[in-house]
């Protein structure tokens, strides 16, 4: 009997392999990784690419693109946590840029907000009203 | 036979009314099954995230990630509230606001500084009428949320964390507990607590080899755990979201249906009452011949 090691491949949003297999194959940050069962814990980053898993009684491997992630290896489990989207310093500093000036200017622009509360503060007498009078004529009806 | 035409008028706007109401309670019914599949899809990830933070807490007992480390004097907090973009969804918003306002008053009471970062338009308008300090927020995520729309606005806040101005992050939203009830939620995420992290999955003394080096690859952890956490609380909400409309826009139908029966009751007493005059005039008239 071949040995095989659990893979799960996830990501944030879903659960992408899980099955058996006898090797897989993930490029490391420092360079491509090939995982057999029993390999010592491990814990590295990965870079964009693809993550090749050799499935047990099936020829061909399964290949699944991630665009990086962390990889957790321990004997018996192999898990690849996949990002969903491209990571980056740089691209996580964009990122949290382009929020920050989006809240500062919800900050000053306010106006909007207050027109957007006072249409909910009608509505609502509005609904208040439309009660008032099924009410009344609950009473006055029949 | 005065008001009738009135009154049919009222019931035509009524059952107008309701045909929104029942499509909206359907469009909800069916994107709510949607939003649980991804509130399932995004627990492995959670959880396998959740192991190894474990672990590496209990490896490292002598190195503490900041992250980790316990601040012994919290002055400021920061809250990540998770709201709708949509209302129509009966008290879900209300329930989160109401609790998070709470905690808020409680916060002042004791002079900590509070700042929040909103996630959803409800949140976010409600958040700047009453003046609170928006570190960041997120809106417009649409039905299906991606984890990347979240980075910057986490980014954020963890960076404020880091850099000393925030002592504690909580995370507030709506669990989805079944299509009927949702509860409102407010836990601390950020410092990271070891019971929250729960036991690792295999216990012992062993560590990983970290490559490139442990700091690094702890701290991408760290934050992919962080943003996980956020990414979940999003999709729960979601599935609460819709299911409290489909509930809500349920009511709202059925309340249709009675005004209608109601209205059509009146309408009919009008035109039975109309043609007993009528007659009674006709009668009347051929009395006097």
């Amino acid at each position: 009997m071949v040995m095989s090691v659990h893979v799960d491949v996830v990501s944030a949003e879903e659960s992408i392999f899980s099955g058996l297999a006898e090797m897989i194959a993930v490029p490391g940050e420092l360079g491509e990784l090939g995982i057999y069962p029993s390999h010592a814990p491990l814990l590295t980053r990965i870079k964009p690419g693809s993550v090749r898993i050799k499935v047990p009684n099936q020829s061909e491997e399964e290949l699944i693109y991630v665009s990086g992630g962390i990889l957790e290896v321990q004997p018996n489990v192999v898990t690849v946590l996949a990002d969903t989207a491209i990571r980056g310093a740089d691209l996580d500093e964009a990122r949290a840029e382009e929020a920050k000036r989006a809240a500062e200017e919800a900050m000053k622009d306010k106006t909007a907000d207050i027109d957007y509360a006072q249409a909910q503060a009608e509505l609502a007498e509005a609904i208040a009203q439309l009660r008032a009078i099924q009410k009344l004529r609950k009473q006055a009806g029949h | 036979m005065a008001g009738s035409k009135e009154i049919r008028a009222k019931i035509k706007s009524v059952e107008n009314t309701r045909k929104i109401t029942r499509a909206m309670e359907m469009v909800a019914a069916s994107k709510m099954r949607k939003a649980q599949e991804r509130m399932r899809a995004a627990r492995p990830y959670a959880e396998k995230i959740r192991q190894v933070a474990a672990h590496l807490a209990h490896a490292n007992p002598e190195y503490k990630h900041p992250l980790l480390a316990k601040r012994e004097d919290v002055k400021n907090v920061a809250v990540i509230v998770v709201t709708s973009d949509k209302g129509l969804c009966g008290g879900l918003n209300t329930n989160i606001l109401r609790l998070v306002v709470n905690r808020m008053k409680e916060w002042e009471g004791e002079g900590k500084g509070i700042s929040v970062c909103p996630i959803g338009n409800k949140g976010f308008g409600f958040m700047g009428r009453i003046g609170a300090e928006i570190k960041s927020h997120l809106v417009g995520l649409g039905d299906t949320p991606h984890v990347d729309k979240l980075i910057g606005a986490v980014k954020i806040m963890l960076d404020a964390y880091a850099a000393g101005e925030i002592d504690a992050i909580y995370l507030s939203y709506n669990g989805f507990i079944n299509t009927m009830r949702q509860e409102p939620r407010m836990e601390q995420i950020l410092p990271l607590s070891e019971e929250q992290l729960g036991e690792p999955s295999a216990p012992g003394h062993w560590d990983y080899i970290y490559e490139p080096d442990a700091k690094e690859v702890v701290d991408e952890l760290l934050v992919r755990y962080i943003e996980s956490l956020v990414y979940q609380a999003v999709t729960e909400n979601m599935a609460s979201e819709q299911s409290a409309r489909m509930v809500a826009m349920k009511a709202a139908s059925d309340n249709a249906k009675t005004v209608i029966s109601d209205l059509k009751l009146v309408y009919n007493k009008a035109r039975q009452a109309a043609i007993t005059k009528e007659i009674s005039e006709i009668v009347g008239g051929a009395a006097a011949v």
